[in-house]
């Protein structure tokens, strides 16, 4: 096969695969896991919070 | 460093570490670039010296800004937000710390080596071999740290900023290595391992790939985090951001050429790089508009909340840059933009309008609640800040406009004859206006960082002293 049929295909294939990223991402079943994963950044404010805390029960204790 | 108020779940010591020395460098970085400005205004300022001379303080300037500044802005931010988005420890302190310690040994040795002369002449990579080594080495270590980190998550999903991070990391190190490829003749001489047009493209998809992996990805990484943070909401849209980040780091990785229009490079490779570098326009829209409609239902929030509008005022000089990129890529325009200070306005529209904003905001975020406070020691200040940015911004890039399409339309200018209309020389006294100005808005960009680092100084103070007050009350009581 030709190099240049190849880089052609290269084209085809890139092409392909944005569509699948799009499709993939786009799906109806994947959206609770996207709500899950868009939420990440609040996910461990509570944590932040109990830090605060456990900051200030370690001062006590000194 | 302090010692107290250590946070017992996250590494926040080598966070802190890298914020502070963000707006370190920042300042170092910026004043390079006025004095440098100001020698174009000025030529006597060179001091007559080759250490100070325009030449060898240019890379140092660029060096500053991209690796020392945006260096360890990308460090600070991807160690928090990977922790806090993963709710894991950073897998290695100590390796944590040897990222931060080398890092800044590397930028040491830049600092010593460019007046110096030394350099491997490839533009943002000037720096010779054994730092280059180095680099190397402080990289690997934070492959290591990041997607170790990454691994020993405890969420299920991975945040989309971690994605944008982890590329921005794996490019730099494949761009860095690959770029990097030379002959050592003495200790600080190298020779590249590459020849003539092949070595000029190679150069130039390292170049357009650390802006479009260190100061695009990596950024569109603090993006992600930052902007749904100070919103208080999620990102408008969790799928464009994968859509985004796919197509974007697909297609930039093929953008370099448009760099090489009308040079030896094959038309063929010229030709992809433009049509690349006008695709890119839809990723990088798609991820603006991403992060711009985070605040639909959050507009008033502008109003009162400035470090909110540094990150929204990022994002529309990162829309507005990436689409007059796409526009000088063509070959046309190219034409006329190529090697004039359109290009340099170009680049500052991007590097002070997006990544320095994107960062300043990210900072005001990340500084107090590194040091457990819950804002800046001064909102006033912080605004004052963001329009000295804004103005300094502006003014740059409208006066290198002028100057760059004023350049390029003097140099293509022909008598009927065939003859030239204008000698160099006489585009160069042209410009002259441009560059006072252009030395003003800078002027006005450092004045904010100085604002910026007295605030980050007095919120961390004050952070210091409640923490003692609170630990000498707390002595008395036990008393």
């Amino acid at each position: 096969m030709d190099i240049n049929t190849l880089r052609g295909l290269a084209t085809v294939l890139a092409a392909i695969a944005f569509i699948g990223v799009s499709l993939w991402a786009y799906s109806s079943h994947r959206k609770t896991a996207f709500n899950e994963a868009a939420n990440l950044p609040f996910a461990d404010d509570d944590l932040a919070e109990g830090i605060t805390h456990s900051k200030q029960e370690k001062n006590n204790n000194e | 460093m302090m010692t107290e108020a250590m946070h017992p779940t996250y590494n926040y010591k080598v966070v802190r570490q890298f914020a502070v020395m963000t707006v370190v460098w920042g300042i170092v970085g910026m004043a390079v670039g006025l004095l440098i400005a100001a020698q174009l205004v000025f030529p006597a300022l060179n001091l007559d010296l080759p250490w100070t001379s325009f030449g060898r303080l240019r890379p140092l300037h660029t060096n500053a800004v991209i690796f020392a500044f945006g260096g360890s802005a990308l460090f600070a931010t991807s160690y928090y937000v990977v922790q806090r988005t993963c709710q894991a420890r950073l897998i290695s302190d100590k390796l944590a710390a040897f990222t931060f310690w080398g890092w800044q040994l590397v930028i040491l040795l830049a600092a010593i080596t460019l007046p110096l002369g030394m350099t491997s002449s490839k533009e943002y990579a000037e720096l010779e071999w054994p730092i280059d080594i180095l680099i190397t080495i402080v990289w690997v270590a934070y492959i290591f740290v990041f997607f170790g980190t990454l691994i020993k998550r405890k969420t299920k999903h991975i945040y989309v900023a971690n994605w944008f991070f982890g590329a921005f990391i794996i490019a730099i190190a494949m761009l860095h290595i690959v770029n990097n490829m030379a002959l050592p003749v003495t200790a600080f001489k190298s020779y590249s391992a590459y020849a003539g047009a092949m070595d000029a493209s190679i150069q130039w998809w390292y170049g357009h790939n650390a802006v479009g992996f260190m100061l695009t990805a990596g950024f569109l990484g603090m993006m992600y985090y930052f902007v749904p943070k100070q919103a208080e909401r999620p990102v408008y849209s969790y799928r464009l951001s994968i859509v985004h980040f796919w197509a974007l780091i697909a297609i930039y990785i093929w953008a370099g050429p448009h760099h090489l229009h009308y040079t030896a490079l094959p038309d063929w490779a010229q030709s992809i790089g433009m049509v690349m570098s006008l695709i890119l326009l839809a990723p990088s829209w798609g991820g603006m508009i991403n992060g711009m409609m985070t605040l639909s239902g959050a507009w008033h929030k502008l109003r009162t909340d400035p470090t909110l509008r540094f990150l929204v005022v990022s994002l529309s000089f990162y829309g507005m840059s990436t689409f007059e990129g796409p526009m000088m890529a063509i070959k046309t325009v190219n034409a006329l933009s190529h090697y004039t200070d359109w290009t340099i306005g170009h680049v500052h529209s991007g590097a002070l309008g997006w990544v320095a904003m994107v960062t300043i905001g990210s900072m005001y975020h990340l500084i107090p609640r590194l040091w457990g406070q819950t804002q800046m020691y001064s909102v006033t200040l912080i605004n004052a800040h963001f329009w000295l940015a804004t103005i300094g911004t502006v003014l740059y890039i409208a006066a290198l406009w002028v100057n760059g399409i004023t350049q390029g339309l003097m140099w293509r200018a022909v008598n009927s004859d065939g003859t030239l209309m204008y000698s160099f020389v006489e585009s160069v006294v042209a410009s002259g206006p441009g560059y006072i100005v252009r030395a003003i808005g800078g002027a006005f960009f450092l004045t904010g960082m100085f604002l910026m680092a007295y605030n980050v100084w007095r919120t961390i103070s004050q952070a210091k002293a409640a923490e003692n007050k609170g630990h000498s009350a707390t002595l008395e009581a036990s008393a």
